[in-house]
């Protein structure tokens, strides 16, 4: 079996990597996303339950 | 409070399974399936990644161009949605066929760019066309005006990517390979295997990524009316101004 890789090996590698980047940096934007979404929705769910307890969150936050 | 709908997240993690499988499988089937071309050697492997994300590419946008035609017609804006997303995508994807698409280049032809070459020319032209789209869709402030010119755009610009492919393939290529012909682009059997499920591969890859941008942008939509309606102040915020479109939630 020959150790030597192919001519133009790089380029090809090149080619895939760059493809595999792109997803990449889109699944590291999505994630960011999907965090913001989380950390709003969980601000949403105190205040309901600040709602669904009587109180306003003034009177909670004075709490 | 407002009603919450699954409506554009539904089947999504079946896409995304057929994604990676396919996706992985297409490049195994590349690698160790296809052999290699007599001419150009290891490099024509670029081939598999490349053509794919083109063709990709253009049926994304005059999916755009359809979609912008059927919010034309009824002024849903989930039509409006799916324009913006399809052509968002499309200018990803369209990225990436440019760029490995020069790295083919240097590796085959010696050169990263030709500019006497109509392939390579009217795709950039393409592109570059598509690259107004959003700054077209952010200078309009009001949505429904933003939507229907969007919807305009989409729609000329769709018309025009077929007639510019055809415009292409009746001009004498110089060097770029023609590769979907009537004789099947002269591949043998197991290229064209391994051709198409890599094309399978990069379609199911973007139907993935459209669905999950659609869903991402409707949760946000119907976190946006959450806050709204448990908010205590009756007075909508200012909409921020953005090129995405916006998402009425009943």
């Amino acid at each position: 079996m020959s150790n030597t890789l192919p001519p133009n090996t790089g380029y090809v590698a090149a080619a895939y990597l760059v493809f595999l980047f792109i997803l990449l940096i889109y699944i590291v934007i999505m994630a960011i996303r999907a965090a913001r979404v989380e950390r709003e929705l969980a601000e949403l769910l105190t205040k309901a339950d600040q709602r669904n307890s009587g109180g306003t969150p003034a009177e909670t936050s004075s709490q | 409070m407002p009603t919450t709908k699954n409506l554009y997240g539904r089947r999504l993690t079946g896409y995304a399974i057929a994604t990676a499988i396919v996706l992985t499988a297409s490049i195994a089937l590349a690698f160790f399936y296809a052999p290699i071309e007599v001419d150009q050697g290891f490099s024509q492997k670029i081939f598999y990644i490349h053509v794919p994300l083109a063709i990709v590419t253009l049926g994304g946008f005059i999916f755009g161009g359809i979609f912008g035609i059927q919010y034309l017609r009824s002024g849903d804006t989930r039509h409006d949605l799916r324009s913006y997303t399809a052509i968002h995508q499309g200018l990803i994807f369209c990225i990436g066929a440019l760029i490995t698409g020069s790295i083919w280049a240097k590796a085959a032809w010696g050169q990263w760019w030709v500019w006497d070459e109509p392939t390579l020319v009217s795709f950039l032209i393409v592109f570059l066309l598509y690259c107004t789209y959003q700054p077209l869709r952010f200078s309009i402030e009001d949505p429904e005006r933003q939507a229907r010119y969007a919807a305009v755009f989409a729609v000329v610009a769709g018309v025009f990517v077929p007639v510019n492919f055809i415009a292409v393939r009746l001009a004498s290529p110089l060097i770029h390979p023609r590769v979907l012909g009537s004789s099947g682009g002269s591949l043998p059997n197991d290229m064209r295997i391994a051709f198409y499920s890599a094309l399978l591969g990069i379609t199911l890859l973007f139907i993935t990524i459209c669905k999950y941008e659609m869903a991402s942008k409707h949760s946000r939509a119907q976190m946006a009316a959450l806050r709204r309606s448990l908010s205590e102040e009756s007075d909508e915020p200012a909409a921020i101004r953005t090129a995405a479109p916006r998402i009425a939630i009943k």
